[in-house]
């Protein structure tokens, strides 16, 4: 199956979808450009707003899965904690770098190389494997079935992931603290 | 829909990451990009959750999210150490381990 008919069959989609595929096209649209805009933009601050426009199309790729619940932890914890991180850190550093265009072009072709090559093996991987697969959402996912999941089955991890973050924390600011 | 359409988007964004850690040389833009790289790999997750009907994929995505922000947390501390030390975040200055 080629890209192209992937692409036609996801625009046609069935009968059912037809409104889903239209508006996963413009949230993937967007996404794939803000995400090109956001490696390759010079100004630092510019390229953080980008990233915000990534993952808010992620949050909404979410939504159109039916994982609500991931969808506002992803708005909450990343456009709201990260990204301000991310805009606390470009303040502190002032980031402001000639970028040595010699050196740049080389490793960029370096860059782009690799990730085209990337972009080849995955695509021909998966369109190998899941051609013809489809998602069928009759429902959205529950929240009370998720936290039931984690506070059952994955208590483990959750604890675990519940002691890294203490740990990360107190690292950073043992690790960003003035002598 | 297809469970293609995800994972090709996912796919794109994984490798439009990997051109950024690469190519960036400010420490910024290279965690930028990581996180660019783990939002595909989420988006992976809950496709296939969504896929085999099952919460899975979205507690292991959500653990992915909590797994990012410590790793943002502890890298944006290193590179204000980096920044204090050497008044630059050039990742490609930072060539003391370099044999």
């Amino acid at each position: 199956m080629t890209p192209s008919s992937v692409l036609a069959a996801a625009a046609s989609g069935g009968d059912l979808f037809v409104a889903q595929n239209i508006f996963f096209g413009v949230i993937a649209l967007v996404m794939v450009v803000s995400a090109i805009r956001c490696v390759t933009t010079r100004n630092v601050v510019h390229a953080a707003l980008w990233l915000v426009l990534v993952l808010a199309g992620a949050a909404a790729q979410f939504i159109l899965l039916g994982s609500e619940f991931v969808a506002v932890t992803q708005v909450l914890v990343y456009i709201g904690a990260i990204i301000v991180l991310f805009l606390f850190g470009i303040m502190l550093t002032k980031a402001s770098m000639g970028d040595d265009d010699s050196v740049a072009t080389e490793k960029r072709l370096m860059a782009s190389l690799v990730a085209v090559l990337l972009a080849v093996v995955m695509g021909i991987a998966l369109l190998d494997s899941y051609s013809d697969t489809r998602v069928v959402i009759d429902e959205p996912q529950r929240f009370g079935a998720v936290s039931d999941a984690i506070f059952s089955q994955y208590i483990v991890a959750f604890e675990a992931v519940s002691v890294l973050l203490l740990a990360a924390l107190i690292g950073a600011i043992v690790v960003a603290r003035k002598e | 829909m297809i469970l293609n359409q995800f994972l090709l988007l996912a796919a794109v964004l994984f490798c439009i990451g990997v051109y950024g850690v690469l190519a960036r040389r400010n420490g910024i833009m290279v965690l930028m990009s990581v996180e660019i790289i783990l939002n595909s790999v989420n988006i992976n997750l809950v496709a296939f959750g969504a896929f085999r009907d099952n919460v899975a994929g979205e507690v292991f995505a959500l653990f992915v999210i909590a797994v990012a922000a410590a790793e943002v947390g502890i890298g944006l501390a290193i590179v204000l150490l980096i920044y204090r030390n050497r008044r630059s975040i050039d990742l490609s200055e930072a060539d003391l381990l370099k044999g």
